[in-house]
């Protein structure tokens, strides 16, 4: 079998905190940072692999539960993660987060990614702020507009909170393929710093425009639903994997999905959801060398869909 | 929101069915020995009805409106508000029936809820208290997470349903919409969860709307 060709690692730039991020838990394995990419519009990196917590950590006030978020946390941050993506639409998962970050004391190595989600901007600024008391932080990192709701409203605020220094960055998000002729036209016509989209190697239709755009305007980009909320992982259970697996680096099906999404140039970070620590680590590692060129990744598309 | 129509019930569930599950099994936990007292009134409920007392209605009427009013307040508010935005607007819906049921025992108008139960209307009421948890166990779920009548929403409902079989069609007309609709509701999320017993609230609001007319004409009179 012919050997593709891979980017190489001076593609990416490494996160020179990830080791220090993993000396804070002192009984996990050390190992190599996962790999960065900048983000255009600042001069921060990013792991290419982040945390979402859609489902999986909306488990209201089970203790148990909360610390089993709490470990999948741990595992994340262990393995060099940074960016946690959450929404007050997912009703206990910003409370769950807080509690893991205040638990691990990783309140400031987390890069904060949450959303504003109402129908009003008057109740925006109260929203914002009750979400930033759940989650513990003195300001976010990232907010978006949830899946565009209100966005005319919600924009300007958020751009007046970025200039008096109280958030970090700005964006927009959907999800599914919702609405992505407006979308376009928000990126074109504001000055996002990030967008999040859903992309993996069967929902492509973002690679189209979107994304093109995103990496023209120097617009970041999250990727939601990798596995299709674990739909496309259940697929490929018990498919062998194909041979270019293996020259990749690739263990399982989800690495393989996720090295996909996260070799697109202008792909920021995918933020894939577990409930594991063994799948927190196992999608952590994915964001390692090497990954897909384009050819490559054309042909595992292919593959996958054949299979899915 | 948005663009509604391109959302499937997937995309509105909001937790998993482990969370679910474990949610009642915390319930129970944090209410025990209430489950004894709970199954106690819904003995009562039926021994009542199927006596020839003056103010069962009165004494039905309370307990019922007591258990809507407590799940409202225990588990919808007091637990499933955590993980569903919406919860906290189905207490509401559960506080007018309660508020409801407490009309019809301040009235006391004594067909207001039917005749005389017979044994018919006793099983059925039976089943219908029982439905639940022993779905919830031949689903394989355990013990530990069962939904129990005035504790839990899906029990209550349709044991509220089974006690209005063979209720007169004015009791019904203003009783029975609410427990049908909850029952609609729940179906739905546990159809979207996957779990197997989905089904089963669905089917005795369907069985509650359909079946009535059959059992009220072997009532035993008031």
């Amino acid at each position: 079998m012919t050997q593709p060709f891979l980017l190489r690692r001076r593609d990416f730039v490494r996160l020179l905190g990830a080791g220090g991020a993993a000396s804070l838990f002192p009984g996990a394995p050390r190992a190599a940072g996962p790999l960065v990419r900048a983000l255009p519009s600042s001069e921060e990196s990013l792991p290419l692999v982040g945390l979402g917590s859609w489902i999986t950590f909306n488990v209201g006030d089970d203790p148990a539960a909360r610390n089993d978020c709490a470990r999948v946390m741990e595992a994340f941050f262990a393995a060099g993660g940074r960016m946690i993506d959450s929404s007050p639409m997912y009703g206990s998962s910003q409370s769950v987060i807080g509690y893991g970050l205040s638990k691990l004391g990783m309140r400031e190595a987390v890069f904060s990614a949450d959303k504003v989600w109402t129908g009003s901007g008057r109740r925006g600024p109260t929203q914002i702020e009750e979400s930033r008391r759940q989650w513990g932080v003195p300001r976010f990192d990232l907010l978006q507009v949830h899946n565009l709701l209100a966005w005319e409203e919600h924009l300007p605020i958020l751009f007046g909170m970025k200039a008096e220094g109280r958030l970090r960055h700005v964006g927009i998000t959907t999800s599914e393929g919702r609405r992505h002729g407006e979308f376009v036209r928000i990126m074109e016509s504001q000055p996002l710093d990030f967008i999040q989209v859903t992309y993996n190697p069967l929902d492509r239709e973002v690679e189209r425009r979107i994304l093109p755009l995103a990496a023209e305007r120097g617009i970041g980009v999250i990727v939601n639903r990798p596995f299709r909320q674990g739909a496309l992982t259940r697929t490929l259970e018990g498919e062998p994997l194909p041979g270019w697996a293996a020259d990749i680096g690739c263990r399982t099906w989800a690495q393989a999905i996720l090295k996909f999404i996260i070799a697109h140039p202008a792909v920021t970070c995918a933020i894939p959801a577990t409930t594991r620590v063994d799948h927190a680590r196992e999608n952590m590692a994915a964001a390692i060398d090497p990954l897909p060129d384009a050819k490559l990744r054309r042909r595992m598309a292919s593959d996958i869909e054949k299979r899915a | 929101m948005s663009a509604w129509w391109t959302y499937a019930p997937g995309d509105l569930l909001l937790f998993s069915e482990r969370t679910y599950y474990r949610m009642f099994e915390l319930h129970n936990a944090a209410l025990w020995p209430a489950q004894v007292v709970a199954l106690a009134l819904a003995l009562a409920v039926a021994l009542l009805m199927a006596s020839g007392w003056g103010h069962r209605v009165r004494a039905v009427g309370a307990v019922i409106a007591a258990c809507w009013l407590f799940v409202a307040w225990t588990f919808l508010l007091g637990r499933y508000a955590a993980i569903n935005w919406v919860a906290p607007w189905f207490a509401a819906l559960f506080i007018v029936e309660a508020a409801l049921f407490a009309a019809v025992a301040v009235a006391g108008r004594p067909g207001a809820l039917g005749g005389r139960w017979g044994p018919a209307q006793v099983v059925v009421f039976a089943a219908a208290v029982l439905a639940q948890p022993a779905a919830g166990l031949l689903a394989g779920r355990p013990w530990r997470q069962a939904e129990i009548f005035g504790l839990a929403p899906d029990p209550t409902a349709i044991a509220t349903l089974g006690l209005l079989a063979v209720a007169p069609r004015g009791s019904r007309w203003l009783l029975l919409p609410l427990p049908v609709l909850w029952c609609a509701v729940s179906g739905a999320t546990l159809w979207t969860m996957g779990a197997p017993d989905a089904w089963l609230a669905p089917t005795a609001a369907a069985f509650a709307m359909v079946a009535p007319p059959l059992l009220r004409g072997r009532t035993a009179g008031v």
